[in-house]
């Protein structure tokens, strides 16, 4: 059960979008959540979605993919619909008790609940077409300018590496924690809230030993294979800003002045 | 020629005890060895016998508390030829899983040579030889958390490979494997060693330690015995006492010689054990039973 999850995991493949320059791909992708909220009314999110459905075809990632990255976040969308559909004030729909639904509610739990899905499926495309090392790359390149002012951009994307490939390796951990104990008696299942947050106190203290464990072995896994910071390294595949790149920076924009301009014409 | 030479190496941990006061352990106590070049030595001994310690030693992850260890005629203990020295000898640990750094197969194999300042065209050749080189090349855009023990090791020694060194150590690689790994592993090493890489392999499997042609026996910090398979397994008793085995084939064979069947002394896997138990009774033998 705790192991499907696709956050941030990458679905191999050689179409144009995984070949795009991550740093074009990491700009764009938080330009089109700003866009999403630039949106004000239905018609807005044609745009976006137009655009979302065109690189999801280009990239030829399974749908079934993308659905998986919807899944774990169904709760926090159901969430936000039902906030919004009972307590946004107006005419009246329908009624029970102190529970009441309002025209406006609806218009928009359904507006809050599109934008959602869309910004989700949307930074979800960036991480499955993106292999991790050109996410934290492009992230370091971002981010070198600051290197003047004393952010340490390399190790910063070094952490990112490391944490995302060690999130299924600490999940088993977990999962291994979980049943050993189990095993001689927990109970993590019954009780008040309360007493299941304390029950998880034997979970997270040996978790937390053995992520110093496998953090001590790692960094000498690392040293022995001449890690030392960013002195002379370089990239196998090193970011080439392509003519690909161009294109889609230049049909990106033209997607951002029509998203501006639906706002600002109707 | 040798390559490695360890002369009496002291190795000490240094912890606090309750008070804060520093205190020594001392893991390695005088041991010297040579390990020559284009060799496949095998280091043996018990948990806590130093056997990790020393591996460690060799490409200055640790540097000797005292004594000396060069590597190709390169001092260890020389912060000038650290860099040098861990591309001499790569290495290879015992967890599969705390020594893969990237999500992604070929990346991970791509960062050792990353490290080394290679020019990119060179890494991307390098990864795909190293891969293949370890059977992996079909793995090569994969998760290694979606990969077995076995496979993952791959990756690992693949990872080694890509830094073209001159020795690999393996530190217990298939202390965390299934029957299967195991069996990869050493054959991988084997290969390596048949083209020509010199491999230090340490292990507390006996019959990983007589496909070998050095061993060397470690207990207590030091250096208990030395010499070719052959030699040590025949000195049964003195590894009894040590607490180590004897390759399986060794055992049974001297079971059998003791029982009164005639075999002869250097039997050390157990290939040797059959031929040498279903090879044709000699005539006159044969003449002898018969009559």
């Amino acid at each position: 059960m705790i192991r499907d999850i696709t956050l941030g995991q990458f679905y191999p493949g050689n179409s144009v979008i995984h070949r795009l320059d991550p740093r074009i791909k990491i700009i764009a992708t938080l330009l089109y959540i700003v866009a999403l909220f630039v949106v004000k009314d239905f018609a807005g999110f044609i745009a976006p979605f137009v655009l979302l459905e065109a690189v999801i075809i280009l990239s030829k990632v399974p749908r079934r993919y993308i659905w998986r990255g919807l899944r774990p976040v169904l709760i926090i969308i159901a969430f936000t619909l039902a906030i919004n559909l009972f307590m946004v004030r107006g005419e009246v729909l329908w009624q029970l008790g102190f529970l009441h639904i309002t025209r406006e509610g609806v218009h928009t739990a359904v507006f809050m609940g599109i934008r959602l899905v869309l910004l989700i499926i949307g930074s979800t495309m960036l991480t499955l077409t993106t292999r991790p090392i050109g996410l934290t790359d492009g992230i370091e390149a971002l981010l070198s300018p600051f290197k003047k002012i004393g952010l340490p951009a390399h190790e910063l994307a070094m952490m990112m590496t490391i944490a995302l490939r060690f999130i299924p390796t600490l999940l088993e951990e977990t999962d291994k924690i979980i049943k050993a104990q189990q095993a001689r008696g927990a109970d993590f299942e019954s009780g008040n809230l309360f007493r299941r947050a304390k029950a998880l106190i034997p979970i997270l203290v040996p978790l937390f030993i053995s992520a110093f464990r496998i953090a001590q072995d790692l960094a000498m896994a690392m040293e022995a294979r001449c890690y030392g910071g960013n002195v002379k390294r370089t990239r196998m595949n090193a970011m080439k800003f392509a003519r690909r790149d161009l294109i889609a920076a230049i049909l990106f924009c033209l997607f951002l002045a029509i998203v501006v301009a639906q706002r600002v014409l109707m | 020629m040798e390559f490695v030479r360890v002369e009496n190496l002291i190795f000490d941990y240094m912890k606090t005890d309750e008070g804060g006061a520093p205190v020594a352990t001392r893991a390695i106590d005088g041991v010297s060895f040579c390990v020559e070049k284009g060799s496949f030595t095998a280091i043996i001994g018990q948990n806590g016998s130093g056997k990790s310690t020393l591996a460690k030693n060799l490409n200055g992850l640790l540097v000797p508390t005292e004594g000396e260890i060069t590597i190709d005629g390169l001092d260890t203990s020389d912060p000038a030829n650290i860099w040098n020295v861990r591309q001499k000898v790569a290495m290879v640990f015992q967890n599969p899983d705390n020594q893969i750094v990237s999500a992604i197969v070929e990346d991970d194999v791509a960062f050792g040579p990353e490290n080394l300042g290679i020019d990119p065209a060179e890494i991307r050749q390098r990864v795909d030889a190293a891969l293949e080189g370890v059977e992996m090349g079909d793995y090569k855009d994969k998760a290694p958390h979606l990969l077995s023990g076995g496979q993952k090791q791959r990756i690992a020694i693949a990872g080694a490979i890509a830094m073209q060194p001159e020795c690999i150590v393996f530190d217990e690689p298939t202390a965390m494997l299934d029957p299967r790994g195991r069996s990869e592993v050493l054959k991988i090493a084997l290969d390596l060693n048949r083209r020509g890489m010199t491999v230090i392999f340490i292990t507390h499997f006996m019959e990983e330690a007589a496909c070998a042609d050095h061993v060397i026996v470690m207990d207590g910090g030091k250096l208990r015995m030395e010499g070719t398979p052959r030699d040590i397994f025949a000195r049964e008793e003195e590894l009894k006492a040590l607490n180590l085995d004897v390759p399986a084939a060794v055992q049974l064979a001297s079971q059998l010689r003791a029982r009164g069947v005639d075999l002869p002394d250097s039997i050390l896997t157990a290939e040797e054990l059959v031929d040498a138990l279903t090879q044709p009774v000699p005539a006159e033998a044969a003449e002898e039973v018969s009559s």
